[in-house]
């Protein structure tokens, strides 16, 4: 109970004080308008491709959402100091964590829906398997906010967060198979793909709305679900190796 | 049902330490000390910059891990698990580091939070100790725009929100005006009265004097004494300090004023003033002439009641003196072998 009350007070806190704030809200719409846009002009091709890029932007939406967050909530209250007071406070520290990603988890489920309601007033979504997407986009979440735990984690300064981010997010958009099938790598560059938890993410992405996944969505579920429990505990052995120093 | 199978004295130490070390590469920062803090004790830990205060405490209160040593709070073993205690204990760290961006209202009530308060009994709390604090005014305002003395007002207050059994400051007073810090000590020793035990680090050493029972010296990282207020001060009851204004720098004519007077102690102290201590009489006949003898004008002669401050010097120095000399010799060893 008392945890709870910690748990939810913190998520409540970073909600208002970083998530909700107007900058950090603007810039989860304009992000994914201006993907969805740079994607129509480029293949000049008009509505109907936008079945086929809607997988890509909506990863992309979630991922450039909750991995830069935690360079603010955790990277800047650690320079300030105000994250000892956590860190002193009788909480587990896997509740801290869960505390301290819960706030971008939710924003990057959310800023998924911006490029999902934008596609809906063009093409037809009927078709799509929903519950597929759900999935899929909560645990793309998850597990991009657990990246971005595991980045903030490892360095100090707040821009250090952004550009240990940023050398993950950009090969990952080229890597995963969002915009281009994997199979047109290189094939010294396809096992990198395969280690990278957005590959499987966006295939159930593909096939609950194009019908064109590579595998099952059941093991593409598994994987990355796996994923998200692996980086969870590299964060946390992290958390107590460097932060309690 | 009580558990008999815990020692007494176990029961009783808030704090309980035991061959507590940490070392940061190079530099030991506590190297081994031992110490208890009783029940509802007041307690002081003071020594130098750079001694080990703020390391110790960052170890008693689970922010850094020890190297070695146990470490008992209210009986219970932290030493394995750090979070094990912290529901007891409150902290006020040696920088005022609440939450920037909410007002001092909201940063007391998320803090109460942290402890799982209840919204109401945090709520009600939180304004008590805004009066308590002096900051019923300023509660509606951002803690990042709050003066330095403002924001030392709110971490203390922040520090005892859930009503901690044991209370860690690290140096609370530093760096604020002489009201406010008197202010400040003043709602510490109404926690201490109230039962809370108290650990406080201070640079302050009138501070310490008026507020602690006991008090540990700690000097690069070692303790190099623990005792009550009452003996310590009796040590230095029958020294005798004279502080003489003089015209001029005494700098210079302190070679010869040791030769003359080897039994007494000479220190310059600003505004061209030297203070003389001795444990015996003081010859002040004598030592008025010296300075007459060299044209110099000894214009006020004021004794000075010894306290705990020539305590603090006498045995940080003595003690600094020795480790110095033991790391020589030790390198002067370690360079012959
Ligand atoms: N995180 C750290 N990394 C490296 N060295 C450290 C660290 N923390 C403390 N030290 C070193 O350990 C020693 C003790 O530091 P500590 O902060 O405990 O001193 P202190 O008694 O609190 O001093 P002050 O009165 O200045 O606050 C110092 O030599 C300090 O440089
Ligand atoms: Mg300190």
């Amino acid at each position: 109970m008392k945890t709870w009350i910690a748990v939810w007070n913190i998520l409540k806190k970073d909600m208002r004080t970083y998530y909700l704030k107007p900058p950090n809200l603007s810039w989860g719409i304009i992000f994914p308008l201006a993907w969805t846009s740079m994607f129509f002009i480029k293949s000049g091709s008009g509505f109907g491709d936008i079945r086929a890029i809607l997988p890509g932007v909506v990863a992309l939406s979630i991922l450039f959402g909750t991995t830069s967050m935690l360079a603010v909530t955790v990277t800047f209250e650690k320079k300030g100091r105000s994250f000892e007071r956590l860190l002193l406070a009788p909480l587990p520290l896997e509740a801290l964590m869960l505390a301290k990603t819960a706030g971008a988890i939710v924003m990057g489920v959310a800023n998924a829906f911006v490029p999902m309601l934008m596609a809906a007033f063009f093409v037809d979504l009927s078709s799509v398997i929903w519950w597929q997407i759900a999935a899929a986009v909560a645990l793309i979440a998850v597990s991009s906010t657990f990246l971005g735990l595991f980045i903030a984690v490892s360095v100090r300064e707040v821009f250090e967060a952004q550009t240990f981010s940023n050398f993950f997010r950009f090969p990952m958009v080229f890597l995963c198979g969002l915009f281009f099938p994997i199979a047109n790598l290189p094939v010294f560059l396809r096992p990198l793909s395969y280690a990278l938890p957005l590959t499987y993410g966006a295939d159930v992405l593909h096939g609950s709305v194009n019908g064109t996944a590579q595998r099952p969505v059941s093991l593409n579920l598994v994987l990355l679900a796996g994923f998200c429990v692996v980086l969870f505990l590299i964060s946390l052995r992290n958390v107590r190796k460097k932060w309690i120093t | 049902m009580p558990s008999t199978s815990e020692p007494r004295s176990h029961a009783e130490a808030a704090v309980e330490v035991r061959g507590l070390a940490k070392r940061f590469g190079e530099v030991e920062a506590v190297a081994g000390i031992d110490f208890e803090v009783g029940e509802g004790e007041f307690f002081g830990f003071l020594g130098p910059n750079g001694a080990g205060k703020t390391t110790t405490i960052n170890m008693l209160t689970g922010l850094a891990r020890p190297d070695q040593g146990v470490i008992r709070i209210a009986g219970i073993d932290c030493s394995r698990n750090p979070k094990a205690a912290q529901h007891l204990m409150g902290v006020v760290p040696d920088e005022s580091n609440l939450w920037p961006e909410l007002d001092g209202f909201e940063n007391l009530c998320f803090c109460g939070a942290l402890y799982g308060m209840a919204r109401r009994s945090r709520e009600k709390r939180a304004r008590e100790l805004l009066e308590t604090v002096g900051l019923a005014d300023a509660a509606r305002r951002r803690f990042g725009g709050y003066s330095k003395g403002m924001k030392r007002r709110l971490t203390i207050a922040a520090g005892i929100i859930h009503l901690p059994r044991i209370l860690f400051l690290d140096e609370p007073t530093t760096g604020i005006d002489v009201a406010s810090a008197r202010h400040i000590r003043r709602v510490i020793a109404d926690l201490n009265a109230g039962g809370t035990t108290i650990f406080l680090t201070t640079h302050y050493i009138e501070e310490a004097e008026r507020l602690c029972g006991r008090i540990a010296f700690i000097v690069e990282g070692r303790l190099v004494r623990v005792d009550s207020l009452a003996n310590l001060v009796r040590d230095v009851q029958d020294r005798r300090v004279v502080q003489l204004a003089l015209g001029r720098d005494p700098a210079e004519m302190l070679g010869p004023l040791r030769q003359t007077f080897p039994g007494i102690e000479f220190e310059p102290v600003t505004g061209d003033a030297l203070r003389a201590h001795t444990a015996h009489t003081l010859p002040l006949a004598p030592l008025i002439r010296f300075f007459e003898e060299r044209g110099v004008d000894v214009t006020e002669a004021n004794v000075i009641r010894p306290s705990l401050e020539e305590v603090f010097v006498c045995i940080t120095g003595v003690a600094l003196d020795r480790m110095r000399k033991e790391k020589e010799q030790s390198k002067r060893d370690g360079g012959v072998t």
